[in-house]
């Protein structure tokens, strides 16, 4: 009889570094090499790779407000089906994150379905009015124990209320991840990267401009408060600059990328697919190809997917009045290992540090992006990285169905996760 | 050709049949009995989500003279704020059993949207700051009744192109047709992207409008919305006019042959004196007259008249 706490994963190569055996038993890593355990769930994983369980710094999960786009339970379940144990869920629901009860609320959903630890991002300001600071101490004293704060969907564009945001924060160790968006520069109707195809389209243009002067503004206020940001959604080459700039003088930012920025450029969006409408928008190949290259040299510090689940009808607007934002949770390892992996730009171990260990250690999430040790908690991810996936998007465990990469062809598959032990998704398939 | 949705859907033999049919039908135009029966028993909806009377009534007239039935559906005010989506708007209104949509949406890219979720032919009457193909047929057309083929011709767009759907249709048409197009316009009106769109495409632009204007053999003036003269787009009405207004000065600069047209509404005093907009050689009239020919020619043609 084997032990249903008891797996032995035969054959995986951890991190890329080498094939190895591990034992896990009762949620942590009892032992790696050439464990015998006859007790153990056999999971076959020649020539699989091996990396800690994913965490995702980004991700709208919906509930709650618009439990027809995405639940916590369907975006739990994609979040699996791409690797994922730990997912931080934004603060734009419906009433916001922005209050302790709201953030414990929204960490017990995550508990009840189990398939990843859901961690609330709390509202920097009440509303995300952007008016006045929201209740960062007591959702930071409450059981969800909240570290990062965001307005995202929205700036905060307010000099004086980010520099006080970023002051409050660091009572507790927290950080502010901004949506770098002057709203002066790229409005609400923003939708297309300023330049020859917004011209050509006549779609309101979102210029690369209106992100880096509140990069640039916010290192500068970082700098001053002696705080920390963290730059959601990194999307164009100058923004790289400023933050390449701003480490080199010290300064504590941080930065994520997502898996669209880093592969969809803006001419998807010459037909007016509204798939491909995000906020920031795709950008042309120029800045696809630096984002690629400061996550490669650790400018940009993490990948994070900005999964932004949306029902039907939201799309089916005209462009410019449709909503924003695209899946990503179920694709985003496939779309790392597409572009950055297979053309050498990231070992897998680096792939362990932007997808793992560094947005673990951002969110300030104790118990994921460990090593694969003894002793460790058991979240494990076991990705395929040489099969070749046509994607469906129709396949999509999340309720929605825009997802970018349908009908693409991508590298990899997602084979297993682990959650401190216990299989979330097995065989390719959701462990409820 | 199931759509006309950009002036891009048009070859230049396309352009030039489109063309030598609405010759046709402005001949037609001035019989007394008006109406061909080339449409009989097909269905025209207008499905304007945007005012505009002229465009609107061209339309209807267009497809009223070709025997088809002609319906006109006021979309205003349905959009996001209302809660109905365009694709539950637009599959409503060609559940009815429509052969055509001529659509006119304050939302670029609406009319190419439409396309996948309905059967029927669609119409682009203009979207958002994206195009107007009519338009820029009945410029052309007008232009051609004065100054014959407009291969080698030099033709400049001036005013406010940033905003402006009829700019873009005119120079992709204009281009086709073998004219070379000169846009101008401050640097705060002119498209995104127009350094390396017009290397793209190997047309012209530039901000000095005294410059270009002794070279041109047609110079359209495009209106200047109200809601830009508060926008920062530039200082002051009076000093738009100095830069880019067709003033009486610089009608003796443009060439004795030359054309003017202005696609409407014009701002008198802004964009174009009122000397300029009356002067003979002023076409501004003549487009309108053409504008019902042009239509009827695109629906013919789109509706398969021509086969039948």
């Amino acid at each position: 009889m084997s032990d249903a706490n008891t797996y032995l994963i035969k054959g995986a190569d951890l991190l890329g570094a080498g094939r190895q055996d591990v034992l896990v038993r009762d949620g942590v890593v009892a032992e790696v090499g050439t464990p015998d355990a006859q007790d153990a769930t056999v999971i076959e994983a020649d020539g699989l790779i091996a990396l800690p369980g994913l965490v995702d710094l980004h991700a709208h999960l919906r509930e709650p407000g618009r439990e027809d786009a995405e639940t916590i339970a369907t975006g739990s379940a994609a979040a699996a089906a791409g690797g994922f144990t730990a997912v931080l869920a934004m603060a734009n629901t419906s009433p916001v994150t922005d209050t302790a009860e709201a953030a414990e609320r929204v960490l017990d959903l995550g508990r009840d379905y189990g398939l990843v630890d859901v961690q609330p991002v709390g509202a920097v300001t009440k509303g995300l009015a952007g008016e006045q600071l929201a209740e960062l101490g007591l959702m930071a004293r409450s059981r969800a124990a909240v570290r990062v704060f965001s307005d995202d969907g929205r700036c905060v564009h307010d000099a004086r209320l980010m520099r006080r945001a970023l002051e409050y924060v660091k009572a507790f160790g927290g950080v502010v991840s901004q949506h770098a968006q002057e709203p002066r520069l790229a409005d609400q109707f923003a939708c297309c990267h300023e330049g020859e195809l917004s011209g050509r389209l006549g779609l309101p243009g979102w210029p690369g401009v209106a992100e880096e002067v509140i990069v640039a503004r916010d290192v500068m206020l970082a700098r001053h408060t002696g705080s920390r940001v963290h730059v959601a959604h990194v999307s164009t080459a100058g923004s790289v600059e400023v933050i390449r700039w701003a480490r080199a003088q010290g300064i504590a930012v941080t930065a994520e990328v997502t898996p669209h920025h880093l592969m969809l450029d803006t001419s998807l969006l010459t037909g007016y697919d509204l798939t491909f409408k995000v906020n920031p928008p795709l950008r042309p190949t120029e800045d696809i190809t630096e984002l690629r290259k400061a996550l490669a040299d650790g400018t940009i510090d993490a990948v994070a997917t900005d999964h932004a689940p949306h029902a039907r009808h939201d799309k089916q607007h005209a462009f410019a009045e449709a909503a924003f934002g695209m899946l990503g949770l179920e694709q985003a390892l496939q779309v790392v290992n597409t572009v950055m992996v297979q053309p050498g730009l990231l070992t897998w171990a680096q792939v362990a540090d932007v997808m793992s260990v560094t947005p673990a250690r951002i969110a300030g999430l104790d118990g994921h992006g460990r090593p694969i040790a003894v002793g460790e908690p058991a979240n494990l991810t076991l990705i395929d990285p040489v099969a070749t996936v046509t994607v469906d998007g129709a396949a999509s465990h999340s309720l929605s169905r825009n997802n970018p990469w349908h009908r693409l062809s991508l590298t990899g598959r997602v084979h297993a996760t682990l959650l401190r032990g216990r299989p979330t998704l097995l065989n390719e398939e959701i462990q409820e | 050709m199931k759509h006309l949705l950009s002036a891009a859907d048009l070859s230049r033999d396309d352009a030039e049949q489109l063309l030598t049919t609405a010759a046709q039908m402005h001949d037609v135009q001035r019989r007394e009995v008006k109406k061909l029966p080339v449409l009989r028993g097909r269905t025209v909806v207008n499905l304007f989500f945007e005012d505009s009377t002229r465009t609107r009534s061209s339309f209807e007239i267009a497809g009223k003279w070709l025997s088809a039935d002609v319906i006109n559906v006021s979309a205003k005010g349905s959009s996001v704020s209302k809660g109905e989506s365009l694709r539950d708007t637009v599959m409503t209104v060609a559940a009815m059993g429509v052969d055509a949509l001529v659509i006119r949406h304050h939302a670029s890219g609406a009319p190419a949207q439409v396309t996948d979720w309905v059967d029927a032919t669609v119409v682009n009457a203009g979207d958002g700051t994206h195009e107007h193909p009519t338009q820029a047929l009945l410029d052309a057309y007008t232009m051609r009744t004065k100054l014959g083929d407009l291969a080698g011709r030099r033709v400049g767009i001036v005013g406010d192109l940033t905003h402006s759907r009829v700019v873009r249709s005119n120079l992709i048409l204009l281009r086709t047709l073998g004219a070379h197009v000169t846009l101008v316009a401050p640097p705060t009106l002119m498209p995104s992207g127009i350094a390396d769109w017009a290397a793209a495409e190997g047309f012209s632009y530039g901000y000095d409008f005294d410059e270009v204007l002794p070279t041109l053999d047609a110079v359209m003036m495009l209106r200047v919305q109200k809601e830009r003269m508060t926008g920062g787009f530039f200082p002051t009405p009076r000093e738009y006019t100095v830069g880019y207004g067709l003033t009486r000065d610089r009608l003796r600069v443009l060439p004795e042959h030359a054309v003017i047209c202005h696609p409407g509404p014009m701002n008198r005093g802004l964009e174009i004196t009122a000397d300029a907009a009356d002067e003979a050689r002023s076409l501004i009239l003549d487009q309108v007259s053409a504008g019902v020919a042009v239509r009827m020619s695109v629906l013919y043609h789109l509706l398969g008249g021509a086969e039948s």
